[in-house]
């Protein structure tokens, strides 16, 4: 029999107030089953703000705060502080925001923690757009897709531009570790965020979470969805530890976008010649992806960036946490 | 206890060295950042053991505190201007988070156009956002003032955010004697921070919910509430402080020469030390003139500023910010105050050192002439006028 490798321990309660087939709900659960309760969760102003109920009631069984949209990167790097500066130990720091507030309006706050190195889990759950306020375009919206503000008809033909390469912007400040999740794949899933959980150092998930109200589709296809997304190449699954490449599910030939597509409402009216634009686009990126795969397979880095710094002298009474440490 | 000389920004980085935070977030800017250099020399030398946190934002600099407030810490941060304006939002949620963080603002002139000078407008644009608000006119007081706010901050009955201010130069880069208490007073005045009614990790809980309307007035009513309880509660902390250090700054407005006065002008942060001066050599001259320095702006003292009131026929309020569309923010305040007393003397609105101008004696004898001849209150640019009648010559 095959061992059982998703932690049965559930700390997202029934009764939360997801839309049936919330891809975001099923990457709360899958993502606090590998963390455990010694979470705290930073969430900002998205749809996880309404899923976790309203006061008094709540649906996650660790602690949550919450903060502004633009805040999230701030508000991890204040928890740990605080974690460091009263001695608590063994502390998961997670900020969990929408696509929104991580890379569009939340861009600077998490560009900072990064770069100051923050001890803490940054996850992204991004359903591509601003799904909360009733869906509109955010900067993680897939080129040609309809929303509430770039509309059908007329002059506009969905979103014109392409989505905003989110991984490629956190890379460059160098995590210790960011991957993509796709809570299609739960195995996955859970090994990276139990990875991401035994490290030290700025961690970044990046999850795609199908949204049935904002792409228009029912919403038992969830599942489906993103499994296409992967397997299509639109939202390849892989890993960069230390800046080593790592991608994490090949399924042999790419599936054709056609099928992934074709399933959501938001790209109903695209023609063939979009189609055929957006398959050239998604293999360009994939074989990319591939060739960094192979080129950082044979390098080695030797760790992080940061100066432990113990030639400046004795940082006596300081309890700031190196990734070495980790 | 020792005496040494510093500016009015190291009395701020002083205070939370003594006060022991446990985490500082900051961000740069003019003229708030020696505070910060200064405790970053203190963390760097083990002297305040510290997490520093550096952000790319003013807005980050108070989410840090707010979620490091929020597990439990002792929180400061500093800023002025637009950094102030920049926090607007988090000002917000630091007091509906019932975070007890102490920051220090510089009070600067707002853009455009650019200008460091001293000035309130950045403070008073902050007047709604629940947080208590002390403007200080030394560095003495400076320093005194950051250590009685967290002890008020964190008070339970309170639990409230507080800034302490400074003007612009005047006090943040001008040196004076100040005297420093000794670690093991403060220890005693200032004990850590109860923490009981935090997020703890492990538990389940939610901080800053969704409400609907059923809850949301509850939780603002509870704001209301702590502020309600700083007057009293400052009393004590004050008395407190005072057997601590044998120092008291007097209370929310404390009074100079005002008991007999004919006129009393009601001033703010250093302008106050000049008007004071004034006043002294206004009563040399037979004028029963007087003083009320605003010490405390938010919650506003409206009890000291009636008893004030109950005895003085004419009152002059200095503004160093001018709310456009409206008034002074202090002469507004003063007078909303009054309605209803039992006694009302008439209010006088002067805006004077706008923009870091000197705040002259000559200014300030201005004001006071008009309060003694009984013109009529109207609101009065009285560094323009000082300007025109110097161009008369």
């Amino acid at each position: 029999m095959a061992k059982l490798t998703i932690p049965a321990e559930e700390l997202m309660y029934p009764g939360h107030a997801a839309c049936p087939g919330c891809a975001p709900a099923l990457t709360m659960r899958l993502l606090l089953k590998a963390l455990g309760p010694r979470t705290v969760v930073s969430i900002p102003a998205c749809c996880w703000t309404v899923i976790a109920t309203s006061y008094p009631t709540t649906a996650l069984g660790v602690a949550v705060l919450d903060n502004p949209i633009e805040a999230t990167g701030a508000s991890v790097s204040g928890l740990r502080a605080a974690a460091d500066a009263l001695g608590l130990k063994d502390v998961n720091v997670v900020g969990f925001a929408g696509d929104g507030g991580t890379a569009d309006i939340g861009l600077q706050a998490l560009s900072g923690m990064l770069e100051r190195r923050t001890n803490a889990i940054f996850v992204m759950y991004d359903n591509e757009g601003y799904m909360n306020t009733g869906v509109q375009r955010s900067g993680a919206t897939p080129l040609g897709a309809w929303t509430t503000t770039t509309p059908v008809g007329g002059s506009s033909g969905g979103k014109p531009e392409p989505k905003k390469d989110i991984m490629g912007i956190v890379l460059a400040h160098h995590p210790i570790y960011a991957a993509t999740l796709n809570p299609s794949f739960p195995e996955d899933f859970v090994r990276k965020a139990e990875k991401a959980r035994s490290l030290a150092g700025p961690r970044f998930l990046h999850a795609l979470t199908p949204c049935p109200p904002g792409w228009k589709y029912s919403s038992e296809e969830t599942i489906r969805l993103g499994r296409l997304a992967t397997d299509s190449g639109i939202f390849p699954l892989f890993e960069v530890e230390n800046g080593i490449y790592r991608i994490t599910r090949k399924g042999g030939a790419l599936k054709p976008v056609d099928e992934y597509l074709r399933a959501q409402g938001r790209f109903r009216h695209l023609g063939d010649d979009d189609v055929r634009r957006i398959q050239e686009d998604v293999r360009f990126r994939w074989e990319r992806l591939l060739r960094l795969e192979a080129e950082s397979a044979n390098l080695v880095n030797p760790g992080s960036l940061r100066f432990p710094g113990p030639w400046i002298g004795e940082r006596a009474g300081i309890t700031g946490t190196l990734e070495a440490d980790g | 206890m020792s005496r040494i000389v510093i500016s009015g920004n190291y009395a701020q980085s002083y205070a939370a060295l003594l006060a022991k935070v446990q985490v500082i977030s900051a961000y740069p800017i003019t003229p708030q950042t020696s505070i910060v250099e200064k405790l970053a020399d203190f963390v760097a030398s083990g002297e305040l053991p510290a997490q520093y946190v550096q952000v790319e934002s003013e807005h980050s600099a108070l989410q840090v505190c707010i979620s490091a407030a929020a597990l439990g810490a002792r929180t400061y941060t500093a800023t002025s201007s637009q950094g102030l304006l920049l926090m607007h939002e988090l000002l917000h949620w630091a007091s509906g988070m019932r975070a007890p963080i102490v920051m220090g603002v510089v009070n600067r002139a707002v853009a455009p156009p650019w200008s460091l000078g001293a000035d309130h407008t950045d403070t008073m644009a902050q007047r709604d956002t629940g947080w208590i608000q002390f403007y200080a006119e030394s560095n003495q007081e400076v320093l005194d003032t950051v250590l009685e706010a967290y002890r008020l901050a964190e008070d339970p009955a309170v639990r409230l955010p507080a800034m302490i201010t400074e003007d612009a130069f005047y006090l943040s880069h001008t040196v004076e004697p100040v005297d420093v208490p000794a670690s093991e007073v403060v220890d005693r005045f200032l004990p850590p921070r109860d923490a009981r009614a935090v997020l703890h990790p492990g538990t389940v809980a939610r901080l800053g919910s969704f409400t609907g309307p059923d809850h949301y007035v509850e939780f603002r009513r509870e704001v209301a509430r702590a502020m309600e309880h700083v007057p009293e509660t400052f009393e004590t902390v004050e008395a407190e402080y005072e057997r601590a250090t044998g120092r008291s700054h007097g209370g929310p407005m404390p009074t100079y020469r005002a008991d007999d006065a004919d006129a009393v002008l009601v001033t703010m942060g250093t302008a106050t030390t000049t008007a004071r001066g004034v006043v002294d050599e206004l009563r040399s001259e037979g004028k029963k003139v007087g003083l009320a320095k605003l010490r405390l702006f938010r919650p506003f003292p409206t009890p000291a500023v009636r008893d004030l009131a109950a005895t003085v026929d004419r009152l002059g309020v200095m503004d160093r910010s001018y709310t456009f569309g409206a008034a002074g923010a202090a002469a507004t305040e003063v007078a909303a105050a009054l309605y209803g007393a039992s006694h009302r003397p008439t209010v006088s609105s002067f805006f004077s050192g706008i923009g870091g101008r000197d705040v002259t004696p000559s200014e300030v004898r201005r004001m006071f002439a008009a309060l003694l001849a009984g013109e009529p209150s109207e609101i009065r640019w009285i560094d323009l006028e000082e300007q025109e009648a110097k161009a008369d010559g």
